[in-house]
């Protein structure tokens, strides 16, 4: 990444321009087509003239897809799993490489994925508290004009339900083992992994 | 939808896959992509200037004419561009608006020639970039105006059909429509000047005669005065009256200052015909004729100027009332000290605080009569002190009140623009909520129509069901595929306003049933989606029939009510097994369904599907053969077919 910043008089940062690394590079690192990485990056710059999405950007044009509901919390747990260099940015690179694994990896590399989402902490455990905050962010994605009505405690019984599902050992957290596990188990989470394949 | 929204949907729906290891049901299937994934450059051959754009930027914005199919309308064979007839200039901002989402509006270009050009390319104007927009919409109304300036030349005709009382009333607001009302307006202000010529010549003294001393004329030419006061205000209370009659809102008529002003001009008079004899009152009465002046605000009727200027006045009512507060300030001040460097000298006109209120004021405005004046020394130091602030006092607020008028002028015209077009954004966000579909009434309108597609499909019309799935384009298919994976993960549906406050009720009402803690018992093992369908059963069990007549309304409303008739036999034949039975069904038809199916109709079709499929062929064959069942099904299924028959024949 090459990155230019315009300073202005009175020392301020005006802009930041962040530059991806080549197309062959990207090439090598992701597992998208040149065509593919073309469309994706002319989408992003379009969108991002800076080349970089900060997390207000980010909730923002999450919530345009949702607006029953209140995004911004998935939104936000979605760009810390995106920000993989952790600096508040998300530059394309991290843009391409996180939107690699979940289209073009395998059904392993997804599930490992969506264990990083879910562990908020990064410390490779799930906890109840991490998992009841994944899911109270999308169960408020769905608003309040839902049917049947939105209980307060419907996030807690899915999570209960998960946790049941998922925690083997039954010791309150759920690891990446006990979670490839279990999904790998159930049908239905293994077709829904291919559903969104053929995205871009 | 908006180019951000087209442009981030892919990863949107990317980013859907945190959600499908804590889904419990299986997701719908995502809409296909048939066109070509690469991307192609189209050449726009406006007048002979080539714009070239990728295709998918056009494609953003299906509902226009470059974004629709509607442009192939235009497309050259020979020379394999879209060849356009317009102003190339003007669609330089067009095509933009297709590369950047925003709509700019050019500040050279001319307002009916850019919206023709809007028109023509079918993009709302509504949706100009809030950089522009208030210089649109100025421009936009300076050009109505200037049409209806022309317009309004043409319009003295008398409109037909009008009552006798509009007329009336229309001749008194504009006396230019008729000859009559033109007649009336100059006698009137006729009548008004020479009221109060006679109530200022009444106090002149006139000649003396050799019997009586000098007196005013009033008194000498009682009877003439007399009847030309009377005369004056029978015409004014005939106007008044007439205007009463006429006014459409004879409450709010009669709140208006100007009738407030009428009244008081001619009540004195009445006042005066009723108690002439008693000499106690006569004092009150001479007062009263005081009133009499306020004749002469009555011209404001003829004067444009003097209504102006009563406004001014009453819009600038706070700078005015601080200037009285500064002054009065001032004058206590001096007053009290003048006063108090005055006591020591004899003979002193300064008697009292009050008393010195006179000289103050005297002195601050500069006018310097002279009845008052300072005699010790340190009276004249600050007399004189007085005098100078004096001028400072007035002089500065003055500007200050001047250029107030003409702020709050300006201000004003400028709010009531501002408040036009807020009504105005408002209206548009509206139309822009609206119109972009991207809002969930959006998807709502879609399930609908998938509903229909279901019907279609039991009737078992092919055509009109591609009809419907042709109207959506596959942005918004693919939009509305990602709001059903989120249905589905969280078990919940997306509903309307109207139909989520019915459901609160309802469910309000029928939370102290009795049936359903034994249904919500039976719903663990199942799982938390699949439980919902049987929770939306377990309410009706109970259901009285008024009920069901208030889900009449809307077409989603009445299959929900059809399905739930359903739902009511079950209960008659309720096991652990029938509801296991009904629920797996679900599970396989959703697996297998070929199209975004929906929970609320599966379940009419569940049952239906377990009889022998007299009166409905078309589902057995695109569903998957249920599972046998069990021995109660038969029982459940009679009553549900007729019901389902009820649904084939909307």
């Amino acid at each position: 990444v090459s990155i230019t910043t315009i300073v202005v008089e009175d020392g301020e940062l005006s802009t930041v321009c962040y530059r991806p690394e080549g197309l062959d590079q990207l090439l090598q690192q992701t597992k998208f087509t040149r065509r593919e990485l073309q469309i994706l990056y002319r989408g992003f710059k379009n969108e991002c003239p800076s080349g970089v999405v900060d997390e207000e950007t980010f909730k923002l044009i999450y919530s345009q897809f949702f607006p029953q509901g209140d995004s911004s919390t998935y939104a936000h747990f979605l760009f810390e799993a995106f920000d993989t260099h952790k600096n508040g940015m998300v530059s394309f690179e991290d843009f391409v490489t996180g939107l690699s694994i979940i289209l073009r990896g395998s059904v392993t590399e997804k599930l490992n994925w969506a264990f990083n989402l879910y562990d908020l902490n990064k410390d490779g455990f799930i906890t109840k508290e991490e998992m009841t905050d994944i899911m109270s962010s999308i169960y408020d994605m769905m608003g309040t004009c839902t049917y049947p009505c939105m209980q307060n405690d419907a996030p807690k019984e899915h999570v209960d339900n998960f946790f049941q599902k998922m925690d083997k050992n039954k010791d309150g957290v759920v690891t990446i083992e006990e979670f490839l596990e279990s999904c790998q188990k159930d049908e239905n989470i293994m077709q829904s992994m291919h559903l969104f394949d053929n995205v871009i | 939808m908006a180019a951000g929204v087209a442009a981030w949907l892919p990863f949107a729906r990317a980013a859907a896959i945190g959600w499908m290891p804590v889904a419990n049901c299986p997701m719908p299937i995502a809409p296909r992509d048939h066109r070509k994934r690469h991307d192609e450059l189209i050449i726009l051959n406006v007048s002979g200037r080539r714009f070239q754009t990728w295709r998918t930027t056009l494609d953003r914005y299906p509902d226009t004419l470059l974004g629709s199919s509607e442009k192939q309308f235009f497309y050259d064979e020979e020379t394999k561009e879209y060849f356009f007839d317009r102003d190339p200039d003007s669609f330089r901002s067009i095509l933009n608006f297709y590369r950047t989402g925003k709509l700019h509006y050019p500040r050279y270009e001319c307002i009916s020639a850019y919206d023709e050009e809007l028109t023509f390319f079918g993009i709302i104007p509504e949706i100009i970039g809030d950089c522009c927009y208030e210089e649109y919409k100025d421009r936009k109304r300076e050009n109505a105006e200037r049409l209806q300036d022309d317009q309004d030349d043409n319009k003295d005709c008398k409109l037909p059909n009008m009552t006798y009382r509009e007329t009336m009333w229309r001749a008194f607001e504009n006396p230019h429509t008729s000859t009559m009302a033109l007649v009336f307006y100059y006698v009137t202000g006729f009548f008004i000047a020479i009221s109060v010529l006679t109530n200022v010549i009444e106090t002149v003294p006139c000649g003396a005669t050799p019997s009586q001393k000098d007196m005013p004329c009033g008194e000498r030419y009682t009877i003439a005065f007399f009847c030309m006061d009377t005369a004056c205000v029978l015409i004014f209370t005939v106007e008044y009256l007439m205007r009463l009659f006429a006014a459409p809102s004879r409450y709010q008529f009669m709140r208006s200052v100007m009738s407030i002003i009428d009244v008081v001009a001619i009540f004195p008079y009445y006042i005066g015909l009723v108690m002439t004899d008693n000499e106690d009152v006569s004092g009150a009465f001479v007062t009263l004729r005081v009133f009499r002046v306020f004749r002469i605000f009555k011209f404001s009727r003829h004067s444009q100027g003097l209504r102006i200027l009563g406004y001014t006045l009453k819009s600038c009512a706070s700078e005015l009332g601080f200037l009285l507060f500064s002054l009065t300030m001032a004058i206590i001040i001096f007053a009290t000290v003048m006063f108090y460097a005055e006591k020591g000298s004899s003979s002193t006109k300064f008697t009292s605080i009050p008393a010195s209120f006179w000289y103050t004021i005297v002195t601050m405005t500069t006018l310097g009569y002279g009845d008052m004046v300072p005699k010790t020394i340190a009276g004249k130091i600050f007399g004189s002190i007085c005098s100078l602030s004096g001028v400072l006092v007035i002089a500065l607020p003055v500007p200050v009140i001047v250029s107030n008028f003409s702020r709050i002028y300006h201000q004003n015209q400028r709010a009531d623009k501002r408040r036009a077009q807020k009504v105005q954004k408002a209206r548009l966000a509206r139309i822009r909520i609206a119109q972009t579909g991207s809002s969930c009434t959006g998807f709502l309108q879609s399930k609908r129509n998938d509903l229909l597609n279901e019907l279609l499909e039991l009737t078992g019309s092919e055509e009109e069901e591609q009809q419907l799935n042709k109207g959506m384009s596959l942005l918004e298919s693919q939009h509305h595929h990602l709001l059903h994976c989120l249905e589905k993960t969280t078990a919940h549906e997306f509903v309307d306003e109207q139909l989520y406050e019915q459901n609160c009720l309802e469910t309000t009402i029928q939370s102290y049933t009795s049936r359903s803690p034994s249904f919500s018992s039976q719903d663990g093992p199942i799982g938390t989606c699949c439980t919902r369908r049987g929770k939306m059963n377990s309410p009706l069990p109970n259901s009285s029939l008024p009920l069901q007549p208030s889900h009449q309304q809307g077409s989603l409303q009445e299959l929900s009510a059809l399905h739930i008739q359903c739902g009511d036999k079950l209960p008659h034949t309720t096991s652990r097994s029938s509801l296991n039975m009904k629920t797996d069904d679900v599970g396989l038809i959703n697996c297998k369904g070929s199209q975004i199916t929906t929970a609320i109709i599966s379940i009419p079709t569940a049952p239906s599907d377990t009889t022998d499929g007299g009166a409905l062929h078309g589902p057995p064959q695109r569903r998957p053969p249920p599972p046998p069942t069990g021995p109660q099904a038969p029982s459940i299924n009679t009553t549900a077919s007729s019901n389902v028959i009820k649904v084939s024949a909307l």
